[in-house]
């Protein structure tokens, strides 16, 4: 027998729960094919990325998540998308629900022009009817939590338009987690923003798995490295590997997604 | 054959990184060769040669290490590229090692100067050195052509040179206690071997290195396993 061997991988945590499961997913603009079979399963409190070249379905699979893309008409999806044991692609699912359990941030701020308080508070009143301490005490929760509040406390009264970028995105952050969703998708959160507001909003993610299950889009390896659990590598429509982050940043075992993350790509 | 990195400045950095070791290891094999040579044939020049050498890849070991952090800070190298640069650190780490103790047994000679020596005592060093320059040549051999069965070959091999040491050692004492006059010499060789000994081991780190290079996983002895362990100690799992 051979002396010498290699360390196996760790085994993964089979506590963790499955939140979402996409199981065979197919998406169409039109004619095109824009995602092939897609199997693909987000951990409750976990993070997951999906990473992969421009125009590789990364965006398109977030939208389906949360069904923006029924608001167009021509767009189809096939498949299914599991979430807490109810396939949201039946055409029964209230959309509307969906997307207050199913929250998302995108890759640039899009504060409405209105108070900063509003922005929370409008998102909030859609769904649950509070008194004015209630929802002043939802929204100051919120900015807290999106590591806002300390900034904003003395003018949570003025136009939101009026915050820096990074400050914009932490609002809406803080506007997606106070309708208290179950996962949060973020297309790219930091691509529009500096290094000390991208830091702030990897903190922030840091902190809020505790409580979310988050899929984040980031071209951007390192920050995927960072505060990935699982990373997933698109390519051309189709999910090429998808596993622990570590494992896929160190030794992924298809060539395409080693040249990806290695900036090889021909 | 690798494809290419779309930032052509990262690939020549990357290529350069592996030229800089391949120069470290033809000048510390030299070295090697150089002070076991200088020892053998009481050759005081030589051995100077190998002290003045002994700086060169000194400084060459900077080079590739400020070469190593600069693409860690500039870079920021993921996977492949990570071991890359990771492993010409290590690697450069352990030739500057092997470096010194070659110098240290130039010193030896300078040291050993005018000393009688009987040709018979010299025969288990010359052993010995053979061993580890070949030790040497094969790992950097495998490190250049990524080849970790190569690398896993030396590592295994090591054990042969510590067990001429070992029978080295007691050689020598026997000499030092047949003759006390020999003391001083025999000491300097025992030096010497123990040098070779651990350029030896500089050459199995080195192989370790190799195999996390090309696999991306330590190398771990079977017998260290966990459930090697339970089985020598009869527990069962």
């Amino acid at each position: 027998m051979n002396a010498i061997t290699t360390l196996r991988a760790p085994v993964e945590n089979p506590a963790t729960r499955e939140k979402v499961a996409i199981r065979d997913l197919s998406f169409f603009y039109g004619d095109n094919k824009a995602l092939e079979n897609i199997h693909l399963t987000a951990y409750e409190r976990q993070v997951t990325a999906l990473i992969g070249p421009s125009g590789c379905g990364k965006s398109t699979l977030l939208r389906i998540l949360n069904r923006i893309y029924a608001l167009y008409p021509n767009q189809r999806a096939e498949g299914e998308v599991w979430l807490d044991g109810e396939n949201i692609l039946d055409a029964g699912q209230d959309p509307n629900l969906l997307r207050a359990k199913v929250g998302m941030v995108f890759q640039k701020p899009t504060p409405f022009p209105m108070t900063i308080y509003e922005n929370i508070a409008f998102g909030v009143r859609l769904y649950e009817n509070l008194s004015r301490s209630e929802m002043d005490e939802r929204v100051e929760r919120a900015l807290t939590r999106a590591a806002l509040w300390d900034e904003v406390k003395d003018r949570v009264g003025t136009s939101a338009l009026g915050l820096s970028g990074g400050q914009q995105q932490r609002l809406c952050i803080a506007r997606t987690i106070a309708v208290k969703p179950e996962v949060i998708l973020l297309d790219e959160p930091t691509s529009a923003l500096d290094p000390i507001s991208t830091a702030k909003v990897e903190q922030l993610i840091d902190e809020l798995k505790r409580d979310f299950t988050i899929i984040i889009v980031t071209h951007n390896m390192q920050q995927a490295a960072r505060v990935a659990d699982r990373t997933a590598f698109f390519y051309l429509g189709k999910l090429i590997e998808e596993g622990q982050t570590s494992q896929m940043f160190s030794n992924p075992k298809d060539k395409r997604t080693l040249d990806y993350i290695t900036g090889r790509f021909g | 054959m690798m494809t290419q990195h779309i930032v052509a400045s990262y690939e020549n950095e990357l290529r350069e990184l592996g030229r800089k070791i391949a120069e470290m290891g033809g000048q510390v094999e030299r070295l090697v060769s150089d002070s076991t040579t200088a020892l053998l044939r009481r050759d005081v020049a030589l051995a100077e040669r190998v002290i003045i050498g002994d700086r060169k890849v000194n400084a060459l070991q900077h080079e590739i290490e400020n070469a190593a952090v600069t693409m860690l800070a500039l870079r920021q190298p993921i996977a492949d590229d990570l071991r890359e640069v990771i492993s010409s650190i290590r690697v450069a780490i352990d030739l500057e090692r092997i470096a010194d103790h070659a110098k240290n047994t130039a010193k030896r000679v300078l040291a050993i100067d005018g000393e009688f020596m009987a040709q018979k005592q010299l025969r288990g060093v010359e052993h010995m050195s053979e061993l580890a320059i070949e030790q040497l040549t094969a790992v950097l051999d495998a490190y250049t052509s990524r080849d970790d069965q190569k690398a896993l070959a030396v590592w295994r091999r090591d054990g042969d040179i510590d067990a001429i040491y070992t029978s080295l050692f007691r050689e020598l004492l026997t000499y030092m206690m047949e003759d006390p006059r020999s003391i001083t010499l025999c000491t300097h060789l025992l030096f010497a071997a123990k040098n070779l000994e651990r350029i030896g081991d500089h050459a199995q780190n080195i192989a370790e290195t190799v195999h996390y290079l090309v696999v991306g996983e330590p190398v771990v002895e079977e017998s260290l396993l966990p459930d090697n362990l339970n089985k020598k100690f009869g527990l069962s799992r």
